[in-house]
């Protein structure tokens, strides 16, 4: 029924179109034809099949235009070969050739390829599936021909798909910007609709600029400027993206150094190497689940997650209460040991593993990427950043709303007070050590998603940690927080300009710079008690 | 400015606070040339804060600091105003443990203090008698080669006082001078302190109340940062909001 | 004035060290090139030019123990000055290839005629005159510590903030030496040296004359650190290494006291660095690496800071470590580095001349335990006010 309709309308609609001089022709004798018909013939068979509208002569002319569409000499017959499969272009019959079949391609050139890819989609452009719908008008777009505006104008009137009925009037805006037939007012009223067309956009209009009269220049002009102002602001937010991206990666590896630098004033140069041990710990969870419960791979980094924590967390309650605890007051001394311990985990992990980089793939959720309008952001890096953000709330939550938390803040505040009442300080130094290198194995195994799990992993991020959480401003969250995101877009912007390299060393040079500013970092404790 | 003239140390309106909590409230004293002045109050009261005001380790919100009647002390630093003669004694006793006792004093020697005056420094007949009379002073002549750290709590006490007669400053700031000292020994020291008040302006910082009854002198009392009496040390702890507040009853 | 000075640093255990140098400069080479080979008491050349790194490496870990040991600055960079004046030794080396480069190319190094380069960069002029080279070799390391001292020691940046952004310095220098556009060979860095005065640097004498000129610097680098040690101004470092601010109330300028030592002891280990690089042949940016400079830290614990002989010992022990490990158990030597740094921490703090002291018991009973425990102080505050009435600090 609905088929009819179309058909229906689709016989009024040519009908209507001056340039489709509708006239009935006989679709398998003008196929036939292609046979023996010079360019210029077969230019006027596409037209005349094109003009019929029935989709009957559609797979024959996307044969055409795809250089799929033979001769054979022997019969005289058109066939479409495609691989090894032979059917006819008219009833799709599948075909056997005879022994003797000799095919020879009919050719087709540019100018050709053109009209044909124009035709089909004036046929297309009725199709029931709105997909074909759409490419039929993108096929408008990309080809515009002052003739198809009426057809365009029809196929607007009849379209109810938002996505398709956009795509539709843009190629209609274009069309009519480039006719010069068309009034000037109607040219430059479609100036508005092409410069909101989409990506190319700009290309498209500054092309459109070649033979138009100089008004219409000058509004194109000003909407090419328009569209570079705001596509200006897209890559600024892009970049702000990148650099919430990367500030969050710092983030998640400052985070812990955080907690045993500014918190217990230790200086654990063998943070980096806790953030190693995550990332080799998920490799080696995921190894396990891939070779006894392969059901469950897609989980395999959230099962990872608190055995990371486990894994450093005790680790690093073990460097505490082995080496730190007898180091305590001395922070150029713990300096030189935990680089010591440093040492020596790495090259434990090399004698295991090997120096070669280890894999982990990404599950499948984490694949992919989006286009937020016009951002386009990956799966992996947008669950990173949510991934630091909720670490970062649950650390501040566990710091200020637990009795640990409410522990640990006494003994930094005031050691012997605390101890005099009754709090076990080893304890709460054994506990705060360990959940500052746990939140490291955790940024381990986000890690894992973005480099590669080697050895030296650790080493990458210490020096950056170290920065963030000096910039920041030691004992304050907070500013660990600000101060990742910050040197993270900073560094996202400068890239552009100084390279990767150069922009690297340019923030570090402005850190240094900083600390000679302000000592104690962005959001620095204040009053007589931390002036020592 | 003008009432500040031929004062030795003039605090007036001074206010300082960290993070919103008022550490000195409106301030206000004044030391005269050769005067000697007891502060005592509460702890947290303010008095180690406003020793750091005029020592250059705080700067004050507001208010004025000056020195000497003509030099302004919240616009320089600790070595500077340590130069223009003020000597500072800290509460706990900080010598420099790894040095010898005389090593201690020959730093604090009022000579130049420039890096390559202090690298060619050679000391002169003069400089070490000096520092003998000092070592006499303070008694600790026999312990003189002496690592610093191996003095008893008393003895670091002495020192650190030797140290600040070596610096030979116009002002002396003298925190609780006497803790850990015997009684014979803080006798001695409220001595000593008179002496030294007589060509000094000297103001000490104190809880012990017999110690501030023998210096003598006029006496100020701090409370929440800011000057609750001012007066004899008889008529400082006669005032009824003196006792409320610090002496009890 | 100085001969007073100098008077003052010839006491009996600087005498002894510095004579010690002498005569190993006099009678290494001599055992080298007087002594025929295979015959008893001759020191094979490469063994020469080994000794003469450990000895290049002895007077950084001494330059560095001037500001740490001495002076409480735990710099994290010192491998940054070393190789400053290991790359203003190695630019007068490769201006003296000449036309015997792969390219030919009379004035240009063969890694600018790859890259392409027209002409030679202005920093690069002048490094073919060797007096011009060896005074960049301290001036660069000098001014670049005068500079940076100068903005870090003024802001009061100290402890554990210095070390950091000392190592920020040379992880930044070594990002920087890494890039080709810089033009100092990039990751290669520069090798492949011919002449050093005229004469071929692999000659024998050559290489007898630069260890002899290494063990000088040394015996001259502890005369420098003795006079400075043992003058008031050595006091006033170690007083500003125990109580910094104590050292401000006296009326003495920190800042520009440390200044003073981390400058000097940067232009020592530009010295160490020019001396170093033409008896192994290459420079590179790994120089720069901050494990480098943190190794340098731990030849000094090893030997005992705070000591002139200490870091000497440190540095030629732990050198002679590595190398007996990188030949035998090469797999084993980061654990043996690494235990180091914990063991020397926790149980040997005042090193090998310590344990010695103590074993030997040369030193005054009265010697008090100084070192962890003034470090503990400064931390800590030694203004006790800070713990009694200071108002609550929130932790976040």
């Amino acid at each position: 029924m609905l088929t009819h309709l179309r058909n229906l309308l689709v016989a009024v609609l040519l009908f209507l179109a001056p340039a489709a001089q509708a006239q009935q022709i006989d679709i398998a004798a003008s196929v036939a034809a292609m046979a023996e018909a010079s360019l210029k013939e077969l230019a006027t068979i596409v037209t005349d099949l094109a003009a019929t509208g029935d989709p009957a002569v559609v797979p024959a002319l996307t044969a055409l235009g795809d250089g799929d569409l033979y001769a054979d000499e022997t019969t005289g017959r058109v066939l479409i070969q495609r691989g090894s499969t032979v059917t006819d272009p008219v009833t799709g019959e599948h075909v056997e050739l005879g022994a003797d079949a000799d095919l020879s391609k009919i050719r087709v050139n540019n100018s050709l390829r053109r009209d044909i890819a124009a035709a089909l989609a004036g046929m297309t452009l009725m199709s029931d599936n709105p997909a074909t719908r759409l490419s039929a008008a993108n096929g408008f777009l990309a080809n515009p021909d002052p003739a198809n505006i009426p057809l365009l104008d029809e196929a607007i009137a009849a379209e109810t798909n938002a996505d398709v009925l956009r795509a539709m009037q843009n190629a209609r805006a274009l069309t009519v910007l480039r006719d010069s037939e068309s009034s000037i007012e109607d040219r430059q009223a479609a100036v508005p609709l092409v410069a909101g067309s989409g990506r190319n956009a700009i290309t498209i209009l500054s092309s459109s600029r070649t033979d138009a009269p100089e008004e219409l220049v000058a509004s194109i002009n000003a909407a090419i400027a328009g569209l570079e102002q705001e596509r200006a602001v897209w890559g600024a937010l892009q970049n702000v993206w990148f650099g919430v991206s990367l500030g969050s990666v710092l983030l998640l590896a400052a985070i812990g150094l955080a907690i045993t630098f500014g918190v217990m004033g230790v200086i654990n140069m063998a943070h980096g190497e806790m953030v190693m041990l995550g990332a080799y710990t998920t490799f080696i969870v995921q190894l396990t689940i891939r070779n006894n419960f392969p059901g469950l791979l897609d989980y395999s980094l959230l099962i990872a997650l608190p055995a990371a924590f486990l894994v450093t967390g005790t680790i690093g309650v073990g460097i505490e209460r082995g080496i730190i605890r007898w180091l305590y007051g001395r922070p150029l001394e713990t300096l030189l040991a935990t680089w010591g311990i440093s040492l020596i985990l790495q090259q434990t992990v090399r004698s295991i593993f090997g120096p070669t980089n280890q894999m982990v793939i990404a599950p499948t959720w984490m694949a992919g990427s989006t286009e937020f309008f016009g951002l386009s952001i990956t799966y992996g890096r947008f669950w990173i950043v949510i991934f630091a953000l909720i670490v970062f709330f649950m650390l501040l939550l566990v710091l200020n709303r637990t009795p640990l938390g409410l522990q640990m803040r006494a003994v930094t505040q005031n050691r012997r007070m605390a101890s005099s009442m009754g709090i076990r300080t080893p304890f709460v130094d054994a506990m705060t050590f360990g959940l500052g290198s746990g939140i490291a194995g955790l940024a381990g195994v986000a890690l894992t998603q973005i480099d590669n799990i080697s050895p030296n992993l650790g080493q990458n991020y210490i020096i950056d940690s170290f920065m963030v959480v000096v910039f920041g401003g030691v004992g304050n969250l907070w500013g660990t927080l600000v101060g990742a995101l910050t040197l993270g877009v900073a560094n996202k912007f400068l890239e552009p300009y100084a390279g990767a390299v150069l922009g690297k060393i340019l923030i570090l040079v402005l850190i240094i710079l900083f600390i000679q500013r302000r000592p104690r970092g962005l959001f620095a404790l204040k009053g007589r008690a931390v002036e020592q | 400015m003008s009432k500040a003239l031929d004062t030795m140390l003039y605090l007036d309106g001074v206010s300082v606070s960290f993070d919103g909590f008022k550490a000195i409230n409106n301030l206000s004293i004044i030391v005269q040339p050769a005067e000697m002045l007891a502060i005592i109050g509460p702890n947290g009261a303010g008095k180690t804060t406003m020793m750091d005001i005029i020592t250059g380790k705080t700067r004050p919100d507001a208010g004025e600091v000056m020195f000497d009647g003509r030099t302004d002390l919240t616009k320089l630093d600790e070595a500077a105003i340590a130069n223009l003669g003020i000597g500072r004694k800290f509460q706990k006793p900080t010598v420099f443990e790894s040095h010898t006792v005389w090593d201690n004093l020959a730093m604090a020697l009022r000579k130049p203090r420039g890096i390559f005056a202090t690298l060619f420094y050679s000391a002169s007949n003069e400089d070490e008698a000096r520092i003998t009379e000092i070592l006499e002073t303070v008694r600790l002549l026999h312990r003189k080669d002496e690592f610093a750290a191996n003095l008893s709590h008393g003895q670091k006490q002495w020192l650190e006082i030797g140290m600040l007669l070596a610096q030979d400053p116009k002002l002396l700031l003298v925190d609780e001078p006497v803790a850990g000292m015997t009684d014979s020994e803080t006798e001695e020291t409220a001595k000593l302190l008179r002496e030294i008040s007589v060509t000094r302006s000297v103001v000490v910082v104190e809880h012990d109340m017999s110690f501030v009854r023998e210096l003598g002198s006029r006496v100020v009392c701090l409370a929440e940062g800011s000057v609750l009496a001012e007066g004899s040390l008889d008529q400082v702890s006669k005032n009824p909001v003196v006792i409320e507040r610090y002496l009890g009853r | 004035m100085l001969t007073q000075a100098l008077f003052r640093a010839l006491d009996r255990k600087a005498i002894w060290v510095i004579g010690i140098f002498l005569a190993v400069a006099i009678l290494v080479p001599m055992a080298n090139l007087l002594i025929p080979p295979g015959q008893f008491g001759h020191v094979p050349t490469y063994l020469v030019s080994l000794l003469g790194k450990y000895l290049s490496y002895a007077i950084l870990a001494l330059a560095l123990d001037l500001v740490w040991g001495y002076c409480g600055i735990l710099s994290l960079g010192h491998g940054a000055f070393f190789a400053l004046g290991g790359y203003a030794m190695g630019m007068y080396l490769m201006r003296q290839i000449g036309t015997r480069g792969v390219y030919g190319n009379p004035v240009l190094p063969d890694f600018m005629v790859f890259l392409n380069w027209k002409e030679l960069p202005w920093y690069w002029q002048g490094f073919d005159n060797f007096w011009f080279a060896m005074a960049m070799v301290v001036l660069v390391p000098g001014i670049l510590a005068f500079v940076f001292g100068f903005f870090a020691f003024r802001s009061r940046v100290t402890g554990v903030y210095l070390s950091i952004i000392t190592q920020a310095m040379t992880f930044a220098l070594l990002l920087a030496f890494f890039r080709n556009d810089m033009g100092f060979g990039g990751n290669n860095g520069l090798t492949d040296f011919k002449d050093i005065l005229g004469t071929p640097v692999q000659a024998q004498a050559i290489r007898a004359t630069l260890f002899a000129a290494t063990a000088i610097a040394l015996a001259l680098s502890v005369l420098v650190c003795s006079m400075i040690v043992n003058s008031k101004l050595g006091k006033v470092m170690v007083a500003v290494r125990d109580a910094e601010s104590r050292t401000r109330f006296l009326g003495y300028r920190v800042e520009y006291v440390k200044l003073f030592a981390f400058t000097v002891s940067a232009i020592m280990a530009g010295i160490a660095g020019a001396l170093y690089v033409p008896q192994v042949g290459i420079i590179n940016p790994g120089e720069f690496e901050p494990g480098n400079s943190i190794e340098v830290v731990i030849w000094a614990a090893v030997g005992g800071r705070g000591t002139l002989i200490g870091p000497i010992i440190g540095a030629i022990v732990v050198n002679l470590g590595k190398s007996w490990f990188t030949t035998v158990f090469p797999e084993f030597w980061l654990f043996a580095l690494g235990a180091l740094f914990v063991l020397v921490t926790l149980f040997l703090p005042k090193g090998i001349v310590g344990l010695w002291k103590q074993i030997f018991g040369r030193a005054r009973a009265a010697h008090p335990d100084t070192t962890p425990k003034a470090s503990a102080d400064i931390e800590r505050g030694e203004d006790p006010a800070t713990f009694g009435d200071a108002q609550p600090r929130p932790a976040e």
